[in-house]
């Protein structure tokens, strides 16, 4: 065949254009098509409640309610991408919460220090805890499964037992602002708005200091790689047993700041406060696209996780869905979400 | 079997074997590692397709298209890692997937004496009601044995089934093969003792790079002549040229009686390595070649023994340590143990420095990026970018990314672990180009190796070694592979 050189410019050029249209497709499948579900999905509800969705109230509401369950995914998702599981994080936020709140109405002081003497403690207790987590795990080799399922039982009784079974009422104001103040009210009121919740700062912040170091540190490298590959992580001279102790230290921390938040919000530290929230902060990980295999997964995406089902959950309530049948919805949602994204990325990898 | 042909990606582990085994025979297939025994005998047990060729039973040919189909044909197969359930007794083990049962319930006496019955038809004594666990290796493999009887086999095949014997229990064990091949059972014996086989097989094939080359009755094949068919062909030629190793060369590794309890024990090994110079570690799969190489880059931890790096003594207690002192270690398990697959070329290429690449705790992408498109050109890694996940790559491309990650850390001690198995011609020349490389630029190379070539081929000594310790040593001109292959399987050459 003789070689034409535009014939062969022209064929590579084809060639190249196809590519391209395949990339804009994955592009386009990856990113746009769950942009577009979203908001389809987000228009129908607006309109059969009425539009009583979209309104700035009800999603400064849906921010705040996500608060909580946002900040637990966060450390949980560092613990999935190692291929592990923190079963005591929803336990511990009532332990930190009564620990705190016994300590703050100890003191004899007020105000902002109290509020940092106050969180100082709390992720103490949060943090040792996810350390005793980790020690069996790193030295041992036990299924995080059971070591932090020892802690959530552990958690949960040493909370009961400090309360006296009991929820604790703060008696100090100091907590009001964290708990129930917003940022930029004067500025917002008069648009509708009522203001950003401090406790929606509070997620904002985290997230976005956790996705930095997940994607942007050395440690957040050895995290993944950690759970792609473990050995091959300790041949390259990984600490392996350092980085996993902090995953679940990390982890252990952001149940105490939870703790707070709750506790703040409620002014009372509750033993029995996040009971069961472990599960909800596996869903939202496991939603936002991580895989529990190990070796993959993002903060940000864990976010956008506890967004869906934040959302879900207030437009089932706006719908006047009853409990019951919300239950039934938010399990089968779970379900669909990992199955389809499961299909995604095997077409992805074809 | 018939012209038996199977094709990996970019490899051809069988390239037509054929051989046959008669009623009441001991057929042994021996070939140096890599010739295409355990594929042969994978394919034969279903856990294979052949790409082509035929399989005849009692002259019918028959598919063998998975595990059952081999069984429903009388094939039982014995592994040197049996698959024998641990915590399940004896007696379930030996009937797992055949229990007899009493309508919906399993039916325990039944199981008893249908053991009972295969067993004592061939005298052996099995404790039936203990945890397969609590056996000891021999005891395992009768079990394992007593399984295939269950199963109805004829034919039988063992790898390696005296690799982890006593003179006693081998004893014991041929004992029970004379008896089951006068019923008219029928072996398939695969092992690197050549110095048994005399003693046990009736006929033996020599396999070699995935042919047969020939079968012979055991009479008329003298054990020299064995060694003779199974390495071959001469030296090839596609091994560069070592450059000698200067003379004023310092020692850039020493190793003093090392001993370490990993995989395979290995007890008091002492060996030297110059700057510029390469020592192959030859030896059988299982003699502990890896396990030497792990105890020095702290991948297992030593047990005693020192470990010098151009003159500065070195304790290894983790990787990380070996690193330090300036030891990589290329290991023989890509997939398992070099690469994040999940992570891109970039991320694996810098994942053992990461601190050279670093501001703080923070990872500087660019400078990353830098080095890795570096890596990339320089080896030749056929990637469409840096940022392509390494499981996308080809075996070759694989392997190069495993290279690219030690060499940018710029060591004086590299210890490649088979560095070019499962890779085709072409990377491998690429890999031993970059062995001159790493000579020319001082480095000390440790290559353990199970191609006879390549170790002969790629190595200024060569150290042979056998249950865990240096059974020879031989200088690069007088290393034949018949002196190799006898030091490695313990025959007197």
């Amino acid at each position: 065949m003789a070689k034409d050189p535009v014939a062969v410019k022209a064929a590579l050029e084809a060639g190249s254009e196809k590519v391209r249209a395949h990339r804009t497709r994955r592009l386009a499948l990856r990113t746009g098509g769950g942009v577009v579900a979203f908001v389809a999905v987000i228009v129908l509800v607006n309109v059969f409640s009425h539009g009583a969705f979209l309104t700035p109230g009800n999603l400064t509401n849906v921010l705040r309610q996500i608060t909580d369950n946002a900040i637990l995914a966060i450390g949980q998702t560092f613990v999935i991408i190692t291929a592990g599981i923190d079963l005591s994080v929803g336990s511990l936020i009532g332990l930190t919460g009564v620990v705190m709140a016994l300590f703050a109405n100890a003191m004899h002081f007020d105000g902002p220090l109290l509020v940092i003497a106050t969180l100082l403690v709390g992720l103490a207790v949060g943090c040792a805890a996810g350390y005793i987590n980790a020690v069996p795990v790193v030295r041992l080799g036990l299924p995080p499964f059971i070591t932090t399922l020892a802690m959530m039982l552990m958690a949960h009784g040493l909370a009961l037992k400090l309360a006296h079974g009991q929820p604790i009422p703060l008696n100090t104001t100091s907590f009001d602002t964290i708990g129930v103040g917003f940022f930029l009210q004067g500025v917002l009121k008069p648009l509708g708005f009522p203001g950003i919740p401090i406790a929606v700062i509070w997620m904002a912040a985290l997230v976005t200091t956790f996705a930095i170091v997940l994607t942007r540190t050395r440690f957040g490298r050895y995290v993944f790689a950690i759970g792609g590959n473990e050995e091959a992580a300790r041949l390259a001279g990984i600490d392996v047993k350092t980085v996993k102790t902090l995953v679940y230290v990390i982890s252990g921390g952001c149940a105490a700041v939870a703790g707070m938040l709750l506790m703040a919000r409620f002014q009372t530290g509750s033993p029995t406060t996040g009971v069961g929230d472990e599960l909800h902060s596996i869903a939202a990980v496991v939603v936002g696209g991580t895989s529990l295999a190990g070796g993959r997964g993002s903060v940000v995406s864990t976010f956008f996780g506890a967004l869906l089902i934040g959302v879900l959950n207030n437009v089932m309530n706006l719908l006047g869905i009853e409990s019951y049948t919300q239950d039934i919805v938010l399990g089968a949602v779970i379900l669909i979400a990992v199955i389809v994204d499961e299909l995604r990325k095997r077409y992805l990898t074809h | 079997m018939n012209g038996i042909v199977k094709t990996f990606p970019g490899v051809k582990a069988l390239d037509g074997v054929s051989f046959d085994v008669r009623a009441g025979e001991v057929h042994a297939l021996v070939g140096e590692n890599g010739a295409g025994k355990s594929t042969l005998m994978k394919t034969l047990a279903g856990a294979y397709v052949a790409d082509a060729g035929t399989i005849e039973i009692d002259g019918k040919i028959v598919a063998i298209d998975g595990p059952r189909a081999a069984e429903n044909l009388g094939i039982g197969m014995i592994y040197q890692e049996f698959n024998l359930v641990p915590d399940l007794r004896v007696v379930d083990n030996v009937l797992l997937g055949h229990e007899p049962v009493r309508g919906a319930f399993l039916d325990a006496r039944a199981a008893v004496a249908r053991v009972s019955s295969v067993l004592g038809e061939l005298g052996i004594a099995l404790p039936l009601e203990r945890k397969a666990r609590s056996l000891s290796v021999a005891e395992q493999q009768m079990t394992e044995i007593a399984k295939a009887l269950v199963r109805k086999a004829r034919l039988i095949v063992m790898d390696e089934p005296t690799a982890a014997l006593t003179e006693r229990e081998i004893d014991a064990l041929f004992a029970l093969i004379a008896k089951l091949t006068a019923q008219g059972v029928a072996f398939v014996y695969i092992s690197h003792r050549l110095e048994e086989l005399p003693k046990i097989s009736d006929r033996i094939t020599v396999i070699r790079d995935g042919k047969t080359v020939e079968t012979r009755a055991t009479v008329d094949m003298p054990q020299d002549e064995m060694i003779r068919l199974m390495v071959g062909r001469p030296l090839e030629a596609h091994f560069p040229v070592l450059p000698a190793v200067p003379a004023d060369a310092p020692v850039a590794l020493r190793v003093e009686g090392l001993s370490a309890s990993g995989a395979v024990a290995i007890r008091g090994v002492s060996f030297t390595v110059r700057s510029g110079e390469i020592v192959g570690l030859a030896g059988l799969v299982g003699a502990g070649r890896t396990d030497i190489v792990r105890a020095i880059a702290g991948a297992d931890i030593p047990d005693s023994g020192a470990i010098e790096v151009k003159g500065k003594r070195v304790r290894v207690r983790a990787p990380h340590d070996a690193i330090e002192a300036g030891i990589a270690f290329i290991t023989e398990d890509r997939k398992a143990q070099g690469l994040v697959l999940g992570m891109s070329v970039t991320a694996n290429t810098t994942l053992a420095h990461l601190d050279a690449y670093s501001k703080g705790p923070f990872v500087v992408r660019a400078a990353e990026e830098a080095i890795a498109n570096e890596e990339i050109a320089e080896l030749r890694i056929r990637t469409p970018n840096a940022e392509q996940l390494v499981r996308n790559l080809s075996g070759g491309n694989q392997q190069k990314v495993v290279l690219a990650k030690w060499l940018i850390g710029h060591a004086d001690v590299f210890l490649f672990d088979e560095p070019t198995r499962g890779i085709d011609v072409g990377a491998k020349a690429e890999i031993y180009a970059l062995m001159l490389s790493l000579l020319a630029r001082g480095a000390a190379i440790v290559m353990v190796s199970s191609e006879l070539p390549e170790v002969l081929g790629m190595s200024h000594r060569v150290l042979v070694i056998r249950d865990g310790r240096i059974q020879a040593e031989f200088a690069r001109d007088d290393a034949t592979p018949a002196k190799v292959i006898a030091a490695a399987t313990g025959v007197a050459a």
